[in-house]
C-alpha cells in the first residue's frame, strides 16, 4: 500500500522537475557537457538531501525526549557527554570523507568536460555587446569568415569550440541544455567547447549582469545535420540578395540614406557599420533584437518604429520615418533571407 | 542579584603604557587594517605587473633619488623616535617636548622631499595603469605621512600646555612613536616596489 | 582560580607612586563600602547621558549608541524589504510592465547594498556594541567616542544612499558593481560613484566598531574571565571583528580605485591601458566572501547563547566551537575565487578553490553537531528564541549544502548567476543570520526594554516567517536550474517560469507580513509587555546579572568571573570587585589572556565632537564624488574636529 504511494509521489516529483523545466533547463541536457553536469547536479542533490534529512532527525530527536528534571544546569552526566563526543567526532569524520569525495568527483567531472572539445573542427568567436551577440565563424581562408549575430548554427553531433570575449562590459555565454556558462570579459579570451547530440534549437541567455537590457540578451543555438549546416554556412557567406519589389528597392535606398547605415552592415551594399548586428541575412534568423521578438513582418516594423519601447535603453535609436518609409524598409529587410 | 566583594582593585595604577594600555591595542588594530590596505594595493600592482608581459608598459624608469632620500630620512628618524619613546616611559617632560619638536621636523622634512617624488615618477597617473598604480601607492603612503605628521605636531603643542604632564599624555606619546614606526615600516616595501621592481624587468 | 589571586602581588606592588615629572594622581571617592543606593547615585551622576538634545547627541554610552544603530538598521531592513517586494511584484508573471529596467536595476542594487552594508553588517555589529561590554562585565566599550562617531558616519552613509535613490540617482550596477559596467565608459552619471562612496562610509564605520570590539574583548574583560571563560557570543564577535579588520580594507581599496578611475582618469581597471577588469573581481571578492562570514559568525554566537538557556546546560564542545569560529574566520579568506569560476580561470587554480570551499564546511559542520549534541539531554524548553534556532538549523543546513554544490567548479557553471544561487545565499543569509537575529531579538530585547515580548505572537511570527521564507526561496532553486538568470527585470512567457514565480511572490508576501507582525510584537512588548526582571530565561552569562534595562554604568560593581556560565556557578551571590572611583568614569583594564586586573583606567566622557567630525568626514566623502579637491578642502574641518575630539578638557577622565 505504502510503496506505490511513494513511487507515485517520486514519479510526480521527477515529472514536475523535468516537465515544467521548459526550454532552457539545465536538467534537460541535450549534449555531453550538460549531461555530465545534470548527472552531477542530481548526485549532489541526492546526497545533500540525505545529509539534511539526517541532521533534521538529530534536530527533532530531543523533542521526543522527556523534559529534564535536574535543576542545576551545570551538573552533567559524564557517560552521556562521552557518548556525545563520540557521535560528534563520527559525524565530523563522515563530513570530511564526504567532502573529499565530492571534491574528487568535481575534479574528475572537470576533466570530462575538458575532453569534450579536444578535436573540435569548427571555431566560433562570440563577442558580447550591450545587448547582442556578435558571432564570427573562423576560417583559414579570409573569404570564408562569416560574421553574423545572435543566432548560432552548429553541426549536430560534433564538438564546436567557442572563443568568447567582449568589447564593452562583461557578459556570460550560457546555453544550459548544452553546457555551463563562461564569461565574456574585455581584454580576455575564454574557450568553451560544446556539442549538441541531436539537431534542434537550444536557447541561451546572457548570465552576467550587463546593464539595462541584460534580461533581453538571448541567443539561439541551431544544431543541424552536417550537410544542412554546410549549406547554411555557404548561403550565409553570400552577399545580401538584391531587393525584388519596388517597395523593397525604395527601402534599400532609405536604409542607405538614413541612420541605419551608420551602425549596421549589409553585405554587398555600402552599409558597413559594425557596432550593431550584421543584417545581411537578417530574415533568415528566427528572432529579432537578441531574442526579444520573434521574426515577423509586424515585429520588424514594431522594432524599427519603437526600439526604446520594446527594449528600453537599447542602443538602437528611433529613426524618424513615416508610415510608407517604415513599410519600405521592412519590405527590404524581410527579403534579406 | 546579591553580591559579595571578592577582590579589591583600589591599589591598581591609573594608566599603563605599551601592550598594557587599550590605546596601544587600538593603534595596533588600525595598523593592521591599514597595513592590509597597503598589502592589497601592492598586491594589485603585482597582479597587473604579472598580467602584462610588457610591464611597465614602455614607461621610462622612475628617478629613484627623491625616494631614496625620503627613505634615508625616515630611517634616520627612527633613532630620535625611540629616544622619545624612552623619555615618555620615564615621564620626563622636557626631553619629551624636545623629542616631539625634533620628530615634527623630521616628519616635515620627508614630506617636503615627497613633493619632488611625484614628478620623479616620470609618468602621470592617467597615462596608463602602471602610472596609475605608482601614483596610488605613493599617494596612499603620503596620506599616512601627512596624517601622522599632523598628529605629531598637535601632540607637540599639547605637551607644551598644562595638560601635558599626565600619564595619559605620556602614553599618547608612546603610541605616536609606535605609529611612526609603522609609517616608516610600510614605506620600505612600497619604495622597493615603486623604484626597484621596474628596474628588475 | 580563587578570587584572591586576582589582585596579584605584582599588581599591588605597582601602587601609583609619581614617577618622573608626572603630576601626582588626584584621587576621588571609591565604591568600597558604599551602600547600594549611594553607589547608584554616584555612578548614575558620573555615567549618565546628559539630558537635552546636546546631551543626546554627545552620548558615548555603548547602549545608547547600540540602540540607535539597531533602530536605524531595522529601518534599512524594512526599506530593503520593500525593494524586494517591488521586485517580486514585477517578476510575479512574465513580461510584466510595472517596473522598467532602469528602476528595476536600481531596486536590486539598492536591495543588495542596503541589506549587506546598511542592515546586516551594522545590525550584527550593533548587537555586539550592546552585548559585548555587558557580557564581558565592563562599563563601556573601548574608545566610546570612536563608537559614537562610527554610528554618525553609518547613518550619514545610509541617508546618502537612500537620498540618491529618491532622486533616481541610485547605483544600478549591482551590489558588486563590476567594472567595466560601473567604470567611466559604461557607467555615466554619478550612480556608480554613489555606490563607491557609500561603501567608504559604511566601511569606515564597521572598521572603527571592529577595532573597538577587539580592544573591549582583549582588555576590558571582568577580572577572572580568562580565555576559556569568554562567552561564545563574545568569541564570535571577536573573530568577526578580526575578519572585518582584514577584509574591509580590500573593498575600500576597490571602491577607491573605482572612484579614481571614474574621477581622475586612472586606468587601474581599464584593459586598454594596462589595467584589468578581473582585478576588480579579485579585490571585491577578497572582501565579499569574508563578508558573508562577518554576517554569519555573530549569528552562530547568538545560537550558542540561546541554546544553553533553553537546553538548561552549558553548550557541548565549548572549545570545539571556539576553534571552529577561528577556523572559519581564517578559511573565509581562502575561497573568494569560487565567485569567479565562470570567468575562465586556469583549471588547476579553480580546483584548489573547490577544495578550500569544501573545507570550510568542516568547521561549520562541527558547530552544527555541537549544538545538536547540546540539545540531546532531554526535551528543551520551547520558547520563541529556540523556535528560531530550530528554523535556523533547518534552513541554514540547506544553504550550507547548496554551498557545497556551488563550491564544485563544474556544477557552479550551471548554477552561477541563476536563481539557484539567489536561493542559496538567501538560505545562508536569512536562514543563517536573520533567523538567529530574530531569535536573539526575542531573547535579548527584554534586556533592552525591561519587558517581555508576547510568546503567542512570537509563535505566530515564527511560523509565518518560516513558511513564508521557504515558500519564497525554495522554489528559486528549481527555477534557477530551469535556466532563469539573476538580475533580469522580465522574462518571456514561453520559458515556463511564470507559475513558479507567482508562487514565489506569494511566499515573499507572507514573509514580508511576518515582519509586520514582528514590528507590532516588538512595540507592544516594549510598551505593554510583562516586566522581564534581571534574568527572565535563567541564563548564565553576565548580561543577565544587571537590571533590565541596565543602568548607564552597566554594573554597580564589576563582577569577578569564576566560570564560563558565571550566574549558574554563583547562584548565592555574585563575586564582585571593589575599589573603583565613583566620581570619574573608571573601569578595569585587564591582561589579555588571563584577565588579571591591571589598570583602573578612565573611559572617555560624552562629547559632541564625534558628531562634528562625522559631519566633516561625511561632507568630504559626499563632495568627493564630484571633485578630487574635496579631500584637500575637507582636510581642514576634519583636522579641527579631530583636535576638538582629542584635546583634553580638564575632566579627571582626560588627565590620568
Amino acid at each position: 500500500m505504502r510503496r506505490p504511494v511513494f513511487a507515485a509521489f517520486g514519479t510526480a516529483c521527477v515529472l514536475l522537475l523535468q516537465g515544467c523545466a521548459g526550454w532552457q533547463s539545465a536538467l534537460d541536457p541535450k549534449g555531453p557537457a550538460a549531461s555530465e553536469l545534470a548527472w552531477l547536479i542530481w548526485f549532489f542533490t541526492g546526497l545533500c538531501a540525505l545529509i539534511w534529512l539526517l541532521v533534521m532527525i538529530a534536530l527533532a530527536a530531543p523533542l521526543a525526549m522527556r523534559s529534564r528534571t535536574r535543576s542545576d544546569p551545570l551538573v552533567l552526566d559524564p557517560g552521556a557527554e562521552h557518548r556525545k563526543a563520540r557521535a560528534v567526532w563520527t559525524a565530523l569524520g563522515a563530513t570530511t570523507v564526504i567532502l573529499i569525495g565530492l571534491t574528487l568527483l568535481s575534479f574528475f567531472a572537470n576533466r570530462t568536460l575538458a575532453a569534450i572539445g579536444s578535436d573540435a573542427e569548427l571555431t566560433i568567436r562570440v563577442t558580447g555587446h550591450q545587448w547582442w551577440w556578435e558571432v564570427r565563424y573562423e576560417d583559414a581562408q579570409p573569404s570564408r569568415i562569416l560574421t553574423t549575430a545572435n543566432e548560432i548554427h552548429i553541426p549536430a553531433g560534433e564538438p564546436v569550440r567557442f572563443i568568447v570575449t567582449s568589447t564593452d562590459v562583461i557578459h556570460s555565454f550560457w546555453v544550459p541544455t548544452l553546457a555551463g556558462k563562461l564569461d565574456l570579459i574585455p581584454g580576455h579570451e575564454n574557450v568553451l567547447d560544446l556539442k549538441a547530440d541531436k539537431p534542434g534549437v537550444y536557447r541561451g541567455q546572457c548570465a552576467e549582469f550587463c546593464g539595462q537590457q541584460h534580461a533581453n540578451m538571448s541567443t539561439l543555438i541551431v544544431a543541424e545535420p552536417r550537410p544542412v549546416f554546410d549549406a547554411w554556412l555557404n548561403d550565409q557567406l553570400r552577399s545580401a540578395v538584391a531587393p525584388v519589389s519596388a517597395e523593397a528597392s525604395a527601402g534599400a535606398a532609405l536604409f542607405l540614406d538614413r541612420a541605419c547605415v551608420m551602425c549596421h552592415k549589409i553585405g554587398g551594399t555600402v552599409a558597413g557599420g559594425t557596432v550593431a548586428p550584421d543584417l545581411t541575412h537578417i530574415a533568415s534568423r528566427q528572432t529579432l533584437a537578441a531574442g526579444t521578438l520573434t521574426m515577423s513582418r509586424g515585429n520588424l516594423a514594431a522594432w524599427i518604429a519603437d526600439p526604446q519601447g520594446i527594449k528600453p535603453g537599447a542602443h538602437m535609436p528611433v529613426v524618424d520615418l513615416n508610415g510608407d518609409e517604415l513599410n519600405a524598409i521592412v519590405a527590404y529587410l524581410e527579403g534579406l533571407k | 542579584m546579591k553580591q559579595r566583594p571578592a577582590a579589591d582593585l583600589s591599589g591598581l595604577p591609573t594608566y599603563g603604557v605599551g601592550p598594557r594600555s587599550p590605546t596601544w591595542w587600538g593603534t595596533l588594530g588600525f595598523m593592521a587594517l591599514e597595513g592590509t590596505g597597503f598589502a592589497i594595493a601592492a598586491g594589485a600592482y603585482l597582479y597587473l605587473a604579472q598580467s602584462w608581459p610588457q610591464w611597465p608598459l614602455g614607461a621610462p624608469r622612475p628617478n629613484h633619488w627623491p625616494g631614496t632620500i625620503v627613505t634615508l630620512l625616515l630611517i634616520v628618524s627612527l633613532v630620535p623616535n625611540h629616544m622619545l619613546n624612552r623619555y615618555a616611559e620615564q615621564c620626563a617632560i622636557m626631553p619629551v617636548r624636545i623629542g616631539l619638536v625634533v620628530m615634527s621636523l623630521l616628519g616635515i622634512a620627508p614630506l617636503v622631499v615627497r613633493w619632488f617624488e611625484f614628478p620623479a615618477l616620470n609618468i602621470y597617473w592617467d597615462t596608463n595603469a602602471y602610472g596609475s598604480m605608482l601614483w596610488v601607492l605613493l599617494g596612499l603612503h603620503t596620506t599616512h605621512l601627512i596624517t601622522d605628521v599632523g598628529d605629531t605636531i598637535v601632540l607637540t603643542v599639547l605637551m607644551f600646555t598644562r595638560h601635558g604632564n599626565s600619564g595619559r599624555r605620556f602614553g599618547d606619546v608612546g603610541d605616536n612613536v609606535f605609529y611612526w614606526d609603522f609609517v616608516v615600516a610600510t614605506w620600505i616595501p612600497i619604495y622597493l616596489l615603486i623604484y626597484w621592481t621596474p628596474r628588475l624587468g | 582560580m580563587s578570587s584572591s589571586d586576582l589582585t596579584s602581588e605584582r599588581g599591588l606592588a605597582r601602587q601609583a607612586t609619581p614617577k618622573g615629572d608626572l603630576a601626582p594622581e588626584r584621587d576621588g571617592p571609591r565604591d568600597t563600602g558604599l551602600d547600594d543606593a549611594t553607589l547608584h547615585r554616584w555612578l548614575e551622576r558620573t555615567w549618565r547621558t546628559k539630558p537635552g538634545i546636546i546631551g543626546a547627541l554627545s552620548s558615548v554610552d555603548h547602549k545608547v549608541v547600540a540602540r540607535r544603530y539597531l533602530v536605524t538598521a531595522f529601518v534599512f531592513l524594512c526599506l530593503g524589504g520593500l525593494n524586494a517586494v517591488a521586485m517580486r511584484i514585477q517578476l510575479s508573471g512574465p513580461q510584466r510592465g510595472l517596473i522598467g529596467p532602469d528602476l528595476y536595476n536600481q531596486l536590486f542594487t539598492m536591495h543588495g547594498v542596503t541589506m549587506m552594508f546598511l542592515f546586516a553588517v551594522p545590525i550584527v555589529q550593533a548587537t555586539g556594541i550592546y552585548l559585548v561590554p555587558l557580557m564581558v562585565g565592563t562599563r563601556n566599550i573601548a574608545f566610546p567616542r570612536l563608537n559614537a562617531f562610527s554610528y554618525w558616519i553609518y547613518v550619514s552613509g545610509g541617508i546618502f544612499a537612500w537620498a540618491s535613490f529618491a532622486l533616481s540617482m541610485a547605483p544600478d550596477v549591482g551590489w558588486f558593481a563590476y567594472v567595466p559596467l560601473s567604470g567611466p565608459e559604461f557607467g555615466p552619471g554619478k550612480r556608480a560613484d554613489v555606490w563607491a562612496q557609500m561603501i567608504t562610509y559604511t566601511e569606515v564605520s564597521s572598521l572603527a566598531v571592529a577595532v573597538a570590539t577587539i580592544v573591549t574583548v582583549f582588555k576590558q574583560r571582568a577580572p577572572g574571565m580568562s580565555l576559556d571563560k569568554i562567552p561564545l557570543y563574545v568569541w564570535a564577535m571577536l573573530v568577526t571583528s578580526f575578519v572585518v579588520v582584514f577584509a574591509m580594507p580590500a573593498v575600500m581599496i576597490t571602491s577607491t580605485f573605482l572612484i579614481l578611475d571614474r574621477l581622475v582618469g586612472t586606468h587601474i581597471f581599464n584593459p586598454a591601458e594596462g589595467g584589468d577588469a578581473l582585478l576588480f573581481q579579485h579585490l571585491f571578492w577578497f572582501f565579499g566572501h569574508p563578508e558573508v562570514y562577518i554576517i554569519f559568525l555573530p549569528a552562530t554566537g547568538m545560537v550558542s547563547s540561546i541554546i544553553p538557556a533553553f537546553a538548561r546546560r552549558p553548550v557541548f564542545g565549548h572549545l570545539g566551537l571556539v576553534l571552529s569560529l577561528i577556523a572559519v574566520g581564517f578559511l573565509s579568506f581562502g575561497l573568494w575565487v569560487h565567485h569567479m569560476f565562470a570567468t575562465g580561470l586556469p583549471k588547476l587554480g579553480a580546483s584548489f578553490f573547490t577544495a578550500s570551499s569544501m573545507m570550510i564546511a568542516i568547521p561549520n559542520g562541527l558547530q552544527i553537531f555541537c549544538w545538536l549534541a547540546t540539545m540531546w539531554d532531554g526535551r528543551p524548553v520551547i520558547r520563541t528564541p529556540l523556535l528560531f534556532v530550530f528554523g535556523f538549523v533547518f534552513t541554514f543546513v540547506i544553504g550550507g549544502l547548496t554551498g557545497v554544490m556551488v563550491a564544485s567548479v563544474p556544477l557552479d557553471l550551471q548554477v552561477h548567476d541563476t536563481y539557484f544561487v539567489v536561493a542559496h545565499f538567501h538560505y545562508v543569509l536569512i536562514g543563517g543570520s536573520v533567523f538567529p537575529l530574530l531569535g536573539a531579538a526575542y531573547f535579548w530585547l527584554p534586556k533592552l526594554t525591561g519587558r517581555m515580548m508576547s510568546e503567542r505572537l512570537g509563535r505566530w511570527h515564527f511560523w509565518m516567517a518560516f513558511i513564508g521564507f521557504n515558500a519564497a526561496f525554495f522554489p528559486m532553486h528549481l527555477v534557477g536550474l530551469w535556466g532563469m538568470p539573476r538580475r533580469v527585470y522580465t522574462y518571456p512567457a514561453e520559458l515556463g517560469w511564470g507559475n513558479i514565480n507567482l508562487f514565489i511572490t506569494a511566499g515573499a508576501a507572507v514573509f514580508f507580513l511576518s515582519f509586520v507582525l514582528f514590528t507590532f510584537n516588538m512595540l507592544h512588548g516594549a510598551l505593554r509587555g510583562a516586566p522581564a526582571g534581571n534574568n527572565p530565561w535563567d541564563a548564565g552569562t553576565l548580561e543577565w546579572a544587571t537590571t533590565s534595562p541596565p543602568p548607564s554604568y552597566n554594573f554597580a560593581r564589576i563582577p569577578v568571573v569564576t566560570h564560563a556560565e558565571p550566574l549558574w556557578a554563583e547562584r548565592e551571590a555574585l563575586p564582585v570587585a571593589t575599589g573603583l572611583r565613583v566620581d570619574a568614569r573608571e573601569l578595569v583594564i585587564s591582561t589579555v589572556a588571563e584577565a588579571r586586573p591591571d589598570i583602573r583606567e578612565k573611559s572617555a566622557t560624552p562629547s559632541i565632537w564625534p558628531l562634528f567630525a562625522a559631519i566633516a568626514v561625511g561632507a568630504t566623502f559626499l563632495y568627493s564624488i564630484f571633485t578630487p579637491w574635496a579631500v584637500v578642502w575637507g582636510a581642514l574641518p576634519i583636522a579641527i574636529t579631530l583636535i576638538g575630539w582629542f584635546w583634553p578638557k580638564g575632566d579627571p577622565e582626560d588627565e590620568e
